[in-house]
């Protein structure tokens, strides 16, 4: 295996975004960044993957239009998911694996805002017997929620002290679109919204984009003095249907999980978009209760489509270059109710001895 | 005034979709009244069937006829309903494991508040009265009362198996321009013809775009065109198709506006379709100042000049 760094990221995070879904004019910024971080150009960079969805532009070949932030002459070497910017990092990194490459940026944006997020997000269901009845990605959250309020594996006090962490922590964080904590008991007091869930139980609807920089070997200590090495990659899938799997629970989760190295990681960023399910994570990556989860704020302080897993990559990764952790720990979820997980463990050098 | 336009855009299609087997006998059931649930290789009674076992991958062929009545495992109230779900006015959805299933179906269930419901209520299949093979067949749970028993319903049509669906997907957007395709549509309001130049390669983009794709460097100057330029390529349209406004054969054209280094499609009229050759220079024909928006459409057609045609060598890069 190719040792593989993150070296770069680069985040636009906003309730709604006043331009064109393409986001083009979110991503040449972004790019820019990442050139100031690396001290590349473009022509520096081996690979390109995006990550994005027509459905939620509202048009076709989105991913198309926003190559132009790039430039592509001479051409570029592209690639894209109909993922979060994660799936695109992991396939970024592959490349770097088979030795044809040695950098890459990955990225990825969506304008949640073009739409009715919760309805379009119906589409990624099981189109026979799901999506006919165009459940929202609440109400699916809320079934969940239940599962485990019912089984008394978890409280609405410790969904709340969820949120109260995120928002209180979403106040160091530029781009968060939700922020400012409380307390326990104010959130407790605030009205159901989709009964279990109250409001800041849910991740607000937000539109972004970001990339992460990848490099391999010399490439990632020539452009950063403490390069944030992926030690452990792993993606797992639980089966679509609601009603086959134990929802308080997330088999694909504990099975990424147990297939990286997590000992001694110091900081977790959880791609948690309901309260719930940062429980539901923590308790299946066996997280010890003194590793930090999300400084960022997390999903719950914003969550834009197709940047925000990666996004928790990339604050994880923060905290490497900084010196502040040297073992950390990058999740990224996808489809309802936790159906897909990822799991990025990034550590410094000296992270990577222990 | 917000910085860009934008204009509602509304998506939709319906998908066909063949259903197997194993949702064929599902669907088949539910349109008969009643509910199918497949037995996997570990015993369980699942619904709706799974099309392959999930511990041997093996096709499901076991198949077992259920209860309309059941059981609430899990539920969430909606208080706001998004288009297409079962209710336009709140409802809840609810896993209820039928009897005589394993597992949980997921569906709606019609109650008037979150206070009528709880996890363990009994409830029962509110069938429609006219089915046709696809989930919506039920038209949701509703509560079972007090001794009371499943759902009366027709007797069952001996009728061919159903083999496909047709689910029609709608999706609406506020769709926005960018800034550079915002000022482009603004411009053309006023009868101007407006792009941007690239600051690095010189390159004049129309419609502007918000970055030049050949070096990725944002555009700035805006740059105004003649409404003059030169066919580059060119197709005849002889296919009548859904939505078509003029009567085929017909021309659509890439004209390079002179200045321009990028073309842009339009029609080409007041020639015989035939006639229309690379290299012919045109000129845009405008309708009636009283109908411009903003919007390509204010200018209804390119029409020949009359010039001798250009020579190819001052379109070759444009092909």
């Amino acid at each position: 295996m190719r040792d593989v760094a993150v070296v770069g990221f680069a985040q636009r995070q906003m309730k709604e975004f006043d331009g064109s879904p393409t986001c083009v004019e979110l991503l040449v910024p972004l790019f820019a960044e990442c050139y100031e971080q690396t001290g590349w150009t473009r022509r520096d960079v081996g690979f390109w993957c995006s990550g994005s969805s027509d459905y939620l532009a509202g048009r076709s070949f989105s991913f198309v239009q926003a190559v132009d932030a790039i430039g592509v002459i001479p051409p570029v070497n592209e690639s894209h998911v109909e993922m979060d910017l994660a799936w695109a990092m992991y396939e970024a990194w592959l490349k770097i694996q088979t030795g044809e490459v040695d950098t890459a940026v990955v990225y990825a944006f969506g304008k949640s805002s073009a739409g009715v997020l919760r309805r379009t997000l119906s589409l990624q269901l099981e189109p026979y017997t799901m999506t006919p009845l165009w459940p929202d990605t609440v109400s699916l959250a809320g079934l969940q929620a239940r599962a485990g309020l019912d089984a008394g594996l978890w409280d609405e006090r410790a969904m709340a002290e969820v949120a109260n962490r995120s928002l209180t922590d979403a106040e160091k964080n530029e781009y968060a679109v939700r922020k400012g904590g409380s307390s326990v008991e104010e959130l407790l007091a605030r009205p159901m919204y989709a009964d279990p869930l109250r409001k800041h139980d849910c991740a607000p609807v937000s539109d972004g984009a970001a990339a992460l920089v990848l490099a391999a070997g010399d490439k990632a200590r020539e452009v950063c003095e403490r390069p944030a090495w992926i030690r452990s990659l792993a993606h797992y899938i639980d089966p679509m249907s609601m009603g086959t799997r134990d929802l308080t629970h997330s088999p694909s989760a504990q099975r990424a999980g147990a297939a990286c190295d997590l000992d001694g990681v110091e900081v977790a960023e959880l791609h948690a978009p309901f309260s719930h399910q940062e429980l539901i994570l923590r308790s299946e990556l066996g997280l010890a209760d003194d590793v930090r989860i999300n400084p960022s704020g997390g999903a719950l302080a914003s969550n834009p489509m197709f940047s925000a897993g990666g996004i928790r990559i990339g604050e994880a990764a923060k905290q490497v270059w900084s010196g502040e952790s040297s073992k950390v720990l990058g999740h990224a979820t996808s489809g309802p109710a936790l159906q897909q997980n990822l799991v990025c463990v990034l550590a410094s050098d000296k992270g990577s001895e222990s | 005034m917000p910085r860009t336009l934008s204009a509602p855009v509304t998506v939709a299609f319906d998908y066909t979709r063949s259903t197997g087997p194993v949702l064929g006998r599902f669907l088949s059931g539910l349109r008969d009244g009643v509910v199918v649930g497949g037995r996997t290789s570990e015993g369980k009674v699942v619904v709706p069937p799974p099309e392959f076992d999930p511990v041997t991958h093996a096709a499901t062929e076991e198949f077992v006829e259920v209860a309309d009545t059941g059981t609430v495992t899990s539920w969430t109230w909606v208080p706001e309903p998004v288009k297409g779900q079962p209710f336009d006015r709140p409802f809840a959805f609810a896993l209820v494991t039928l009897d005589g299933a394993d597992v949980p179906l997921l569906h709606a269930l019609d109650v008037a508040s979150p206070a009528e419901v709880e996890t363990g209520m009994r409830v029962r299949v509110r069938w429609r009265s006219e089915r046709k093979g696809d989930i919506t067949d039920i038209e949701c749970f509703e509560a079972l009362p007090e001794g009371g028993t499943g759902s009366t319903v027709q007797a069952r049509e001996t009728v061919d198996p159903v083999t496909g669906i047709v689910v029609p997907i709608e999706l609406d957007y506020l769709y926005a321009a960018s800034p550079e395709e915002s000022l482009f549509y603004t411009s053309l309001s006023e009868g101007k013809l407006v792009g941007q130049r690239c600051p690095s390669c010189g390159k004049v983009y129309i419609p502007p775009r918000s970055a030049c794709p050949a070096d990725g460097t944002p555009t700035s100057e805006e740059v105004e065109l003649p409404d003059t330029g030169t066919v580059t390529t060119f197709c005849i349209v002889n296919v009548p198709f859904l939505g078509q406004r003029i009567t085929p054969p017909y021309v659509s054209a890439y004209i390079l506006l002179d200045g321009a280094d990028i073309a842009f499609l339009h029609l080409i009229l007041d020639i015989p379709a035939e006639e229309v050759r690379m290299g012919m220079r045109v000129k845009a024909v405008w309708k009636p100042k009283d109908q411009w928006g903003t919007t390509i459409e204010n200018i209804d057609h390119f029409a020949p000049t009359g010039e001798p045609d250009a020579d190819y060598e001052t379109y070759r890069q444009h092909l």
